[in-house]
């Protein structure tokens, strides 16, 4: 699939200050044409404000807001070429499913003929066929957030903007409507920019997505950028689980690099350079399905990693605690610096689950290409 | 089969519970019920039970002052109704909507009329309208009830405006964006989203005000002129000679009025009510 990398949403030096507190500040960034981009991060981070200034609901105090490289800072709500769903689905109770999927149309001065036919397209669109007569007391909460999407989608919006359109739904709603949005943004091939804390519903459905914490914008990437590649402690947290070590630039070569850590027994070794004084204090994180777990016998010589020098990136523990899930068991590993780590292994067989008890010494190993080293 | 507990429903049946709703409908209704009955009452002095009669209806629809007294309140109470809704709904969505210096004095002072003894405001209003904007004498029929109606509008719009803002803060301002956000000017929105949202407010406060006005006795007493008698007033000034079935029958005419446009007002709201207060 080939995208054209033409930008319709664009940010440039955003702030947004309520009193003291700055809810946005200084954001640049821009969405292309197509995208599934997901505004992601922690209540109050920001996120929910940006998308409001898109929509038109605030107004930057700095900076400002292009859509298809117009300025819209002072362009009220109404007049802007976006449409949004909210988080609460916001359908007008007291007309029917039919007026307010037409209400955009109507108010845009849309003959009814054409009015009523792109209202039932739009609730064909998301399954809603024959609900037209229905008022939205009569619906389910999944069926008004599918009214209030095609509500949004009949105005044939540049972009869609979604507010937290999940977190109503319960946990299999949820799971249905991930597979639905992405599916119905391939079909009508509109930009879906989306806002959510929940960072699964983030990496499963969007093509990009944009961390944010305190206001600031920490990465924009791909899901799998910012889950293997993350820039910062913030992002490595965030976004799914992570074993945090904090250590000193001890060595570094253009192809390799040692990370010594107060709470691992040996250097961590990576098998790339890194871009930091020798000695400055930086962070290694490692997920735990990066982390190997293999059985240790008392006195037994350390294994060897294949892709690291004799002893490096294998530990000494103890497991202390097993969660069994399934398809996969959490292990959670007591160092022998009483530091506990968390190391996931997939369960292959149906014996896997067995391999391994509580208080069992264990050896853990990851490769050298595994950590992802962390300045701030 | 034995019970320790009675349902909710099975308290009806004990005694004592009984007992309570009886006297409960006993206090409520029966001095309505003794007013109705002795309107048919046959006896000039209208103290003991002489036998039916249909007489002093007739003779109520046959005083000419009476009905127009009669007249002189319906009109107030619609004209005053009107302004007040529309004058209550402006100043429930103006604390609603918007902030401003004051805004907290303005919704105090909002309640002055409802806890203002009607005495004060009476006199009040009498001064007011003696020393400060003097109505004029000798007008035509209906504009010489001009001072009684912006009389009843000062103290019953503060009502509608209570409800109505009560109504306003169970509003959805999600509601209003999405309307914003179909492309609907600001005009727009309110009428198509917030005012149907406000509406089983406006008929709550619209009927609350109707009451009020058809009912005031003292504010109006201290209002009215001798062209411009209201039915309490003219009912009062009847019972300073003599408690006739005369004065029953027309209180039971009012009564009875006053019920059948109460339940049609309901009826107007609950048949589409339902759908303006479901759950956003």
């Amino acid at each position: 699939m080939t995208k054209p990398a033409q930008s319709i949403i664009t940010f440039e030096n955003v702030t947004k200050r309520y009193g003291k507190v700055i809810a946005v500040d200084n954001v640049s960034f821009s969405i292309s044409e197509g995208e599934f981009f997901a505004l992601l991060g922690p209540s109050g981070c920001g996120k929910t404000t940006l998308l409001r200034m898109v929509a038109g609901f605030e107004n930057p105090d700095e900076g400002r807001i292009l859509i298809d490289g117009k300025d819209v800072t002072d362009t009220p709500p109404n007049r802007r070429p976006v449409n949004m769903v909210f988080q609460s689905y916001a359908v007008f109770p007291h007309m029917s499913v039919r007026d307010n999927v037409a209400y955009g149309l109507t108010v845009e001065g849309v003959g009814k003929a054409e009015r009523l036919r792109r209202a039932e397209e739009a609730l064909a669109l998301v399954k809603l066929d024959g609900y037209g007569e229905r008022k939205p007391d009569q619906l389910s909460g999944g069926q008004r957030q599918r009214v209030a999407l095609a509500r949004a989608l009949v105005k044939r919006p540049r972009v869609l903007l979604l507010d937290e359109p999940l977190s109503a739904l319960d946990a299999k709603l949820r799971e249905q409507m991930r597979f639905e949005l992405t599916q119905l943004q391939e079909k009508v091939g509109v930009t879906f920019l989306i806002v959510t804390h929940d960072q699964d519903e983030a990496l499963a459905m969007a093509s990009r997505c944009a961390v944010m914490n305190r206001g600031v914008l920490q990465q924009v990437g791909a899901p799998s950028d910012l889950y293997e590649f993350p820039n910062s402690r913030f992002v490595a947290d965030f976004i799914g689980q992570v074993n945090m070590f904090e250590g000193i630039l001890s060595r570094d070569d253009p192809d390799r690099a040692e990370i010594t850590c107060a709470e691992l027994t040996t250097p961590v070794f990576l098998d790339h350079g890194v871009t930091g004084a020798a000695g400055s204090t930086l962070w290694i994180a490692i997920r735990p399905e990066k982390i190997e777990l293999k059985g240790r016998k008392d006195g037994e010589a350390k294994p060897i990693m294949e892709d690291a020098p004799e002893g490096a990136n294998v530990e000494p523990g103890f497991i202390r605690h097993i969660s069994y899930l399934g398809s996969e068991s959490v292990y959670e590993v007591d160092l022998t610096s009483g530091r506990r780590i968390k190391a996931l292994r997939s369960n292959l067989t149906r014996w896997d689950q067995e391999d391994f008890q509580v208080d069992q010494p264990v050896w853990l190993a990851w490769h050298a290409c595994s950590p992802a080293v962390l300045l701030s | 089969m034995s019970r320790s507990r009675p349902g909710p429903l099975d308290y009806l049946a004990r005694w004592p519970l009984r007992a309570w709703m009886v006297a409960t409908t006993v206090f409520l209704y029966s001095p309505l019920l003794t007013l109705m009955v002795f309107s048919f009452n046959n006896s000039r002095r209208n103290i003991v039970w002489r036998g039916f009669t249909l007489d002093y209806y007739a003779q109520v629809l046959g005083d000419d002052s009476l009905i127009q007294a009669f007249i002189n309140s319906l009109t107030i109470a619609l004209i005053s109704t009107l302004f007040s809704v529309l004058l209550g709904a402006a100043t429930a969505l103006l604390l609603w909507r918007f902030r401003f210096p004051f805004k907290a004095g303005l919704e105090g002072g909002l309640a002055l009329p409802i806890v203002v003894p009607e005495i004060c405001m009476g006199v009040a209003l009498l001064v007011f309208f003696t020393k400060v904007l003097p109505w004029p004498t000798n007008m035509v029929w209906p504009f010489n009830l001009g001072v009684i109606i912006i009389a009843h509008i000062s103290f019953s719009f503060s009502f509608v405006a209570s409800v109505v803002r009560a109504r306003l803060a169970s509003f959805n301002r999600e509601q209003e964006e999405a309307a914003r956000d179909l492309g609907a000017s600001e005009w727009r929105t309110l009428i198509d989203v917030i005012l149907p949202h406000m509406r089983p407010g406006l008929v709550a406060g619209g009927l609350l005000a109707f009451t009020l006005s058809l009912d005031d006795f003292v504010i109006t007493f201290f209002t009215s002129g001798p062209d411009t008698t209201t039915f309490p007033v003219k009912v009062y000034s009847m019972i300073r000679f003599s408690v006739t079935p005369e004065v029953n029958a027309a209180s039971t005419l009012l009564i009875v009025i006053t019920v059948a446009l109460t339940a049609i007002a309901l009826r107007l709201q609950g048949s589409d009510g339902a759908a303006a207060t479901a759950p956003h």
